[in-house]
């Protein structure tokens, strides 16, 4: 039996890439095809409309006041419906922001990308956007950074927009203010 | 043991498209209806359930995407990837332990948005003994039908008269997306997909959500709504294995409803049934259903078919459309069937109505590649 074991690749054992591709052991090669085609409604459809015109909208809950971005139709706190309509600023405050070294498929980058949370002008307290943030010049631009820098909206060209979260380039720290904090 | 009850329920019309919301605002708009419906508020909910698969949403922990639409932001939330039915059992079984006195579940569809419907399906396969044949899933509904009509002698007449006659039945029902005329000859002339299977006799899919307000006895006393009871409640599933399973009969669907017949005490279902919504995603599976369940011996269920096709029969089976008729709504197949019975329990049916309906059953199947099934009994008294 230790004969065999020592002979034989279980289930489990790492095998090394050239057994794979040798044909060493079974395998089964697919490509997914997992394809949709998402209904944004009537709350993102409004809100993605409103950036390929260089609007940032939110909306006004009756109930508990809140003015809300990404915008709603309903408001899951109050649990009633929203109709009313607001432009917010294209300004904001970072709220909590990352230095990210590696892409979405785990590969490492030089120039880090920084993902933020941002409260936007206009907006309740707390009520924010995810999107990215310009590097500041520099080396460690993160050092910069703060939870409350303030930052605003760089659009594309009005006509590279095309009604998605990206027709905001990025967010550049807004100069005399990098490091203003709550 | 408290009894449990269906005290509220909100819905969308099943639609072939729906652009006009979000699967979160379509949720929504059901679950507001549902709380005004059992006169309740979110928050005096204890916890909320909801059906969906991820692949189906093309959304990974899609449980986390729930909370909001339902109200239930801050409270106990879980999903089950699986039909809305078992969603039922799951609320029913919280309300039985004690853990619970008022449960929301929720299921939906939004089918017109996922593009390739099919490969998703094939990925239920084996990836070593199946998928290396690309074949499309209906192969495997193809493969049951011929067994099952070899073995029971029922026609593919019979179930081409299924979707005539559910095709029918959904032009009264406002809630169904897919009512028409056609014939039983237009079925058997509509292109082969995994032959015996002709592609009229698969139902197309549709978008739509249920949202229900499951109650215990107690709780449901101090309600303004009228209690939909549930007597019975049941879910099987067979092996998976495609090569060694019981092709030709549908065990899960004889198991699951003996299971749920015993719970409520019912010895004879034809008599003491008023209404049957019974899983009709592929229309043999109609007359398979009907013949696991013991409503008709075996081979009988398609002569029955067949004549409630051809002019007015008692024939109380699907009187929503089915899913032939109403659409095939993935993981809600199971709580639209449910609507349909408590519409018809309560008496608000509309052109449908059966009259006298006291007690209803369905019959959910999850669908191919699966064999699993779950039934209930529900009760107005």
């Amino acid at each position: 039996m230790t004969e065999v074991a020592q002979n034989v690749k279980w289930i489990g054992e790492n095998w090394k890439k050239e057994e794979v591709l040798h044909g060493k052991v079974f395998t089964f090669s697919d490509r997914p095809q997992a394809r949709y085609a998402w209904d944004t409604g009537e709350a993102i459809g409004r809100y993605l409309a409103g950036f390929k015109q260089g609007k940032i909208l939110g909306v006004r809950c009756r109930g508990c006041q809140r003015i809300m971005v990404p915008p709603r139709i309903f408001c899951e706190l109050c649990f009633r419906d929203i109709s009313e309509w607001v432009t917010l600023k294209e300004t904001g405050r970072i709220r909590t922001f990352s230095v990210c070294y590696v892409t979405w498929d785990m590969k490492r980058i030089r120039k880090p990308q920084i993902p933020a949370v941002i409260e936007i002008d206009g907006a309740s307290e707390g009520m924010g956007i995810l999107h990215l943030v310009e590097a500041p010049r520099g080396d460690k631009p993160w050092e910069r950074l703060r939870a409350g820098t303030r930052v605003q909206a760089v659009w594309k060209p009005k006509g590279l927009r095309r009604g998605a979260v990206t027709d905001i380039r990025f967010w550049r720290v807004l100069t005399g203010n990098a490091n203003a904090g709550h | 043991m408290t009894r449990v009850a269906i005290v509220g329920l909100g819905f969308v019309p099943a639609q072939r498209k729906t652009p006009q919301y979000s699967y979160r605002e379509m949720t929504y708009r059901a679950a507001r209806q549902a709380y005004e419906d059992a006169g309740i508020s979110p928050k005096e909910v204890d916890c909320f359930i909801t059906c969906a698969e991820d692949l189906h949403e093309g959304t990974s922990i899609f449980d986390e995407y729930t909370p909001d639409q339902l109200g239930a932001v801050h409270k106990p939330m879980h999903t089950v990837t699986h039909d809305g039915l078992v969603g039922l059992a799951c609320a029913w079984m919280a309300i039985e332990s004690g853990a619970a006195e008022l449960v929301v579940i929720e299921a939906h569809s939004k089918a017109s948005n996922i593009l390739t419907l099919d490969d998703l399906t094939t990925y239920a396969m084996d990836p070593a003994l199946t998928r290396p044949f690309s074949l499309s899933p209906h192969f495997v509904a193809g493969l049951e039908m011929n067994a099952f009509l070899t073995q029971s002698e029922n026609t593919e007449e019979a179930c081409a008269a299924a979707v005539v006659l559910n095709r029918l039945r959904a032009g009264k029902n406002p809630a169904a997306a897919y009512g028409g005329e056609t014939t039983v000859a237009q079925v058997l002339r509509s292109k082969p997909l995994s032959a015996p299977l002709k592609e009229a006799e698969k139902s197309p899919t549709a978008d739509g959500a249920v949202v229900a307000v499951v109650a215990s006895q107690e709780r449901a006393r101090r309600l303004k709504g009228r209690p939909i009871w549930i007597e019975g409640i049941s879910w099987i599933s067979d092996s998976p294995s495609l090569e060694s399973r019981e092709w030709g009969q549908a065990f899960y669907a004889q198991e699951a409803a003996a299971g749920a017949f015993r719970m409520a005490q019912i010895t004879d279902p034809l008599r003491e049934v008023d209404l049957f919504e019974v899983d009709d995603t592929y229309a043999y599976k109609e007359l398979q259903h009907l013949e696991a369940i013991g409503l008709y011996e075996r081979g009988k269920a398609g002569r029955a078919v067949l004549d409630a096709a051809q002019g007015p029969k008692d024939f109380p089976v699907n009187l929503s459309g089915g899913c032939l008729g109403r659409g095939d709504l993935l993981e809600a197949k199971g709580l639209y069937q449910i609507v349909e019975l408590v519409l018809q329990l309560r008496g608000e049916a509309g052109k449908r109505q059966r009259a006298c309906a006291r007690r209803g059953f369905a019959l959910s199947w999850r669908g191919v590649p699966t064999t699993s099934g779950a039934a209930a009994v529900l009760s107005k008294n």
